[in-house]
């Protein structure tokens, strides 16, 4: 399996076995850390649109394994401003650093990045588009708490329409023959051609309105914020925003194995009264994109 | 027969020279002649719009004299009017009649009807990825991965 210099834009070009590797060697790097196997390199770290944990965790991430960062968290200090194209910013930075690291607001952003450049691009989001690392690192938790990634049930809630989060983490988890349940409003439910992969997958889901009517079942609650712009009518968001809230009575029956995750930040769809339960785990979660995207910094650089 | 048809007919037998897009879907005929620049020269162009058709309905026909069709050009045809007929015309014969066959990759031509799409923000060309499923056609864009039946197209571009 090669690695070397490859652009990491969405999780649906890693074949399973990629996937379980680069879970293996962040697994490895959580265990016992590398402070110095990317000594000499740097990387660029393009955010053009606002992060913290995904440009944190990359920076971190570099740092860590001994390597240097360069970089800009806010697209109006570069020549974006000034009217410069993505394509010749990424050529121009490509000659500088070893690898990219980038977030782009504009959907196909990071493929574009790829074509500008031979240095391999990692893709922390383009738009609504692609998240890999995300998707990697709730994969590595998910394997992490559960011991397992085959077989699992796994509850996905929240806005299920425009959460690239969860349309990502449903297509990967189809390589590990998990029972999805789907829990949304209706007006935010998983879009028609996900669940059309996931026939075609022979994937068993079935769609919920409740919580209640899934939280005892599962191993794994993923939940995802209800943003109020998604909705044409305030009423309706008036309605649903206290709907989709957990909080830790409804754990009381839970498998005693559930974890609940959730890609962060939270508003008030988990209550903090959930913190303190064994049931918790997003924090872990966070904590894990470090690992996942050492592994993918080493693996791209030749490294690991 | 009708007379309307029989003058249609007449019109397609007539040209000396040239080529015949017909059982182009119904809307589409101008915007081909846009894409391929087909009324770009001083020779004579016949356009029929919303022409009936047996197996379609209505159908649009396009006829250029002193014209013959690329095979670039007909895969563009094909983009936008998957059940075309070509008929090259050669001394009011029918030298060559085939259909358009759409490509399994679009490059350019397409524009991307995602508006936040990278290829609708920064000057670049589209490209698109082909899926042909049964009667349907649907094109999935190469960047932002959004994926559109063939009717949502809306915008073509010429290069």
């Amino acid at each position: 399996m090669n690695f070397t210099n490859r652009d990491i834009i969405g999780i649906s070009e890693l074949t399973k076995t990629e996937i379980l590797h680069i879970l293996k060697i962040a697994k490895s790097l959580k265990q016992k850390p590398q402070p110095k196997i990317l000594e000499h390199k740097v990387m660029g770290s393009c955010f053009f649109e606002p992060s913290t944990r995904t440009r944190l965790s990359f920076e971190t991430a570099m740092e860590r394994l001994g390597g240097k960062v360069v970089g800009f968290a806010d697209p109006g200090v570069t020549s974006a401003k000034k009217g410069e194209s993505l394509f010749d910013a990424i050529k121009i930075i490509g000659q500088y650093v070893d690898v990219i690291a980038m977030r782009h607001p504009i959907e196909g952003a990071a493929r574009r990045a790829a074509e500008a450049t031979d240095k391999p691009i990692l893709n922390g989001g383009d738009g609504a588009n692609q998240h890999p690392t995300q998707t990697l690192l709730d994969l590595f938790t998910i394997q992490e708490c559960q011991k397992k990634l085959e077989g699992l049930s796994i509850a996905l809630v929240g806005d299920l329409k425009y959460g690239r989060t969860t349309h990502s983490l449903a297509q990967a988890l189809a390589h590990f023959n998990a029972k999805l349940y789907f829990v949304a409003p209706d007006s935010l439910q998983m879009p028609g051609y996900i669940c059309d992969e996931l026939k075609n997958n022979n994937i068993k889901f079935s769609i919920h309105q409740k919580i209640e009517e899934v939280i005892n079942k599962v191993d794994i609650f993923y939940m995802t914020r209800i943003q109020g712009e998604r909705f044409a009518d305030p009423m309706e968001y008036e309605r649903v925003k206290n709907v989709f809230v957990l909080n830790a009575k409804m754990l009381e029956k839970a498998k005693p194995n559930l974890k609940v995750m959730h890609p962060l930040p939270r508003v008030n769809e988990i209550t903090t009264s959930v913190d303190k339960t064994p049931h918790a785990y997003y924090f872990e979660q966070a904590e894990n994109g470090l690992y996942v995207r050492e592994a993918l910094l080493g693996l791209v650089l030749g490294k690991l | 027969m009708s007379e309307s048809l029989q003058k249609n007919k007449l019109l397609v037998t007539a040209i000396k020279d040239g080529t015949v897009i017909d059982h182009i879907t119904a809307a589409h005929a101008l915007k081909i002649i846009r894409l391929l620049n087909l009324a770009d020269h001083n020779k004579r162009v016949t356009v029929g719009l919303n022409l009936p058709s047996k197996t379609m309905g209505l159908k649009d026909l396009i006829k250029v004299e002193g014209r013959e069709l690329t095979e670039e050009e007909i895969k563009r045809v094909a983009i936008l009017a998957p059940e075309a007929t070509i008929n090259i015309i050669k001394n009011y014969q029918i030298a060559k009649k085939f259909h358009a066959e759409i490509p399994d990759v679009i490059e350019y031509v397409v524009v991307c009807p995602n508006p936040i799409c990278i290829t609708n923000n920064e000057n670049m060309d589209s490209k698109f990825i082909v899926k042909k499923e049964k009667n349907n056609i649907k094109l999935k864009c190469w960047y932002c991965e959004k994926t559109f039946p063939q009717e949502e197209i809306r915008d073509y571009k010429n290069n």
